[in-house]
């Protein structure tokens, strides 16, 4: 931890640090917020850790076995397809989402009648309770009930439940994930729009650059920072997808989360391979977010 | 639009973009709203109609024996009572903590702030199915299994990053100014925060309370992982069950669903400026 060293050179800072008052309350004051974060959080991640190199189970601590469920973890053919799954989901739907997420950020970036109206449109889905929007959808694809399967049979698009067909499955998630969440990505562009000053497009315009040229050379090169943030949080948010497999596919199709929670939670003999797959996420995560950062040069500071 | 003076021409070709521009935005209100829509369609319609092929575009017979049954339905109930415990809860300790270090961040110097704040934001990325088993144990350990704190701790860490970011953010707008004269007064730093900041940032705290309510309230994978006890259990736990209980009661799975995201609707539609505001708080610097 941070307050652990007094050597020598350190001694002074030290001091300084914690001698000064107001520099304490200062301590006090994000200590709690700090410690329930390293306790809740943190500690469980090296605890995780730990038991994804022995075999223990739910109730009772087990011995080292090394890397035996991380072998055992690839070997399964569920972790396999959840893997797939995951990788798949979330490419696709971070692309569309940006893709139409710019699209409606641009043609929204000007003043006209009904801002409210789209302001209300972009904000109901987001507000939608993950799990509500995957009941709700699930209905629409049912085979009974469910219009989206009648009128998509009835067009000719499909032949057969769209519930029972784990592709076409697979497709309806990532639809209804862009449904759910490419009006916040556009929240978020038109926000990092709104910060380009119109005389910079005025100037363009006046040297005549086209519309293409103003596009390539001036929106997307500004609006890097805004652009790297919001699919930075969409990527890791997908990546870790949960609630919409679980309830969507009633079970039936497998992601990287459901198959950890599977693992620990439901079934007695997957829990080692689980903990391991927990671990699996949290590093490759780890790895995504790092890779925007170094590689793709994301600003990090919370300064002003 | 302010070039549409010149020739006929290119009033026209305006005029033509307006509507292509209205156009669209009527599809987009439509596709954002539209499972909301139908979902209420199916869940005010007769078993009848329901199964009806094709489905039928408007209501024939309008009925509320949906929302009767499931508002009769106890274990409905209590998941109603069991998420507005929760989140409240959630929303109210979140906020104690989340303000008092938001402004030690926002407003005092020392040398660890960074870190403090790299360490919290960072569980924004954190995926928190990695964690689950590890607590799972752990709170079986101190009997917090099947109760409402289990949720409570858990939903209260992993929404403190969205509390402190947003909070940090409104109370750097707060001028200083009034502090320092606090202070030359002779009030502590305790005092200047609860006697100065604390009612100017109302508003931002407001808004703050709001999306943590929002982010408890629809939180599904600790619930789920928790809370096993129908006594415990939120709606999040609870809805998605209905598919189970009501096989192929699709009526009464669609009104649950509404009943759900209604009081989320028009809160968001009330508050919208704040939200939105809340939410581009962080993403964009400017």
């Amino acid at each position: 931890m941070t307050t652990a060293s007094g050597e020598g050179k350190e001694r002074s800072w030290f001091k300084e640090e914690f001698g000064s008052p107001e520099r304490r309350t200062a301590y006090y004051m994000v200590l709690p917020a700090l410690l329930i974060v390293l306790v809740v959080a943190f500690y469980p991640v090296l605890y995780g850790v730990v038991l994804s190199l022995t075999d223990s189970t739910v109730t009772s601590f087990g011995s080292f076995v090394g890397v035996e469920n991380y072998v055992e973890m690839f070997q399964n053919p569920d972790f396999r397809l959840g893997l797939s799954n995951t990788v798949i989901f979330t490419v696709a739907s971070v692309a569309l989402e940006f893709i139409i997420g710019l699209g409606i950020a641009l043609a929204i970036n000007q003043a006209f009648r009904g801002r409210g109206l789209v302001r209300a449109a972009i904000l109901v889905p987001w507000a939608f309770p993950t799990v509500i929007s995957a009941v709700m959808w699930r209905l629409m694809f049912q085979d009974q009930v469910g219009v989206i399967n009648y009128v998509a049979n009835a067009i000719g698009v499909i032949d057969g439940p769209i519930l029972a067909d784990d592709t076409l499955l697979l497709i309806a998630v990532i639809f209804v994930d862009v449904w759910k969440t490419t009006p916040f990505m556009a929240l978020l562009l038109l926000a990092g729009l709104q910060t380009i000053p119109g005389e910079v497009y005025e100037a363009a315009r006046v040297d005549g650059a086209s519309v293409m040229q103003r596009f390539f050379r001036i929106t997307l090169p500004l609006l890097k920072g805004t652009i790297l943030v919001a699919v930075l949080f969409r990527t890791l948010d997908a990546y870790r997808i949960y609630d919409l497999f679980w309830v969507m596919t009633s079970r039936g199709l497998d992601s990287l989360s459901t198959f950890v929670y599977e693992g620990v939670r439901i079934s007695q003999l997957q829990f080692g391979p689980g903990n391991a797959a927990a671990v699996f996420i949290f590093v490759t995560a780890f790895a995504i977010a790092l890779f925007f950062i170094r590689v793709l040069g994301m600003q990090t500071s919370t300064e002003e | 639009m302010a070039s549409a003076t010149t020739t006929k021409g290119a009033t026209g070709r305006n005029t033509l973009n307006a509507i292509l521009f209205y156009v669209f935005l009527v599809i987009f209100v439509l596709v954002s709203m539209f499972p909301l829509i139908w979902i209420f369609k199916m869940s005010i319609i007769t078993k009848t109609e329901l199964f009806a092929s094709p489905p039928t575009l408007l209501p024939a017979n309008p009925t509320g024996a949906d929302y009767a049954q499931i508002f009769a339905d106890t274990a409905f109930q209590k998941a109603l009572l069991n998420s507005t415990i929760i989140s409240s809860a959630t929303t109210v300790i979140c906020l104690f903590f989340g303000s008092i270090a938001a402004y030690a961040i926002a407003r005092l110097k020392f040398r660890f702030r960074n870190t403090v704040m790299t360490l919290i934001l960072a569980l924004s990325f954190f995926p928190a199915v990695a964690i689950i088993a590890p607590l799972f144990v752990q709170f079986s350990q101190v009997g917090l299994i099947d109760t409402y704190w289990s949720v409570i701790i858990t939903d209260t860490v992993f929404a403190l990053p969205l509390t402190i970011w947003l909070l940090v953010a409104f109370f750097r707008e707060l001028p200083v100014d009034l502090e320092d004269a606090a202070r030359v007064d002779g009030a502590t730093t305790i005092q200047a925060f609860q006697k100065v900041i604390v009612p100017l940032a109302a508003p931002g705290v407001f808004t703050t309370a709001i999306l943590t309510f929002i982010f408890a309230w629809n939180e599904f994978l600790f619930a789920n992982t928790f809370l096993f006890d129908e006594n415990t259990q939120p709606v999040t736990v609870v809805i998605p069950n209905f598919a189970t209980i009501y096989t192929v009661d699709y009526g009464a799975q669609a009104a649950a669903a509404v009943v759900v995201t209604v009081p989320l609707v028009i809160m968001v539609l009330i508050f919208q400026r704040r939200i939105v505001s809340g939410l581009t708080a962080g993403a964009v610097k400017g």
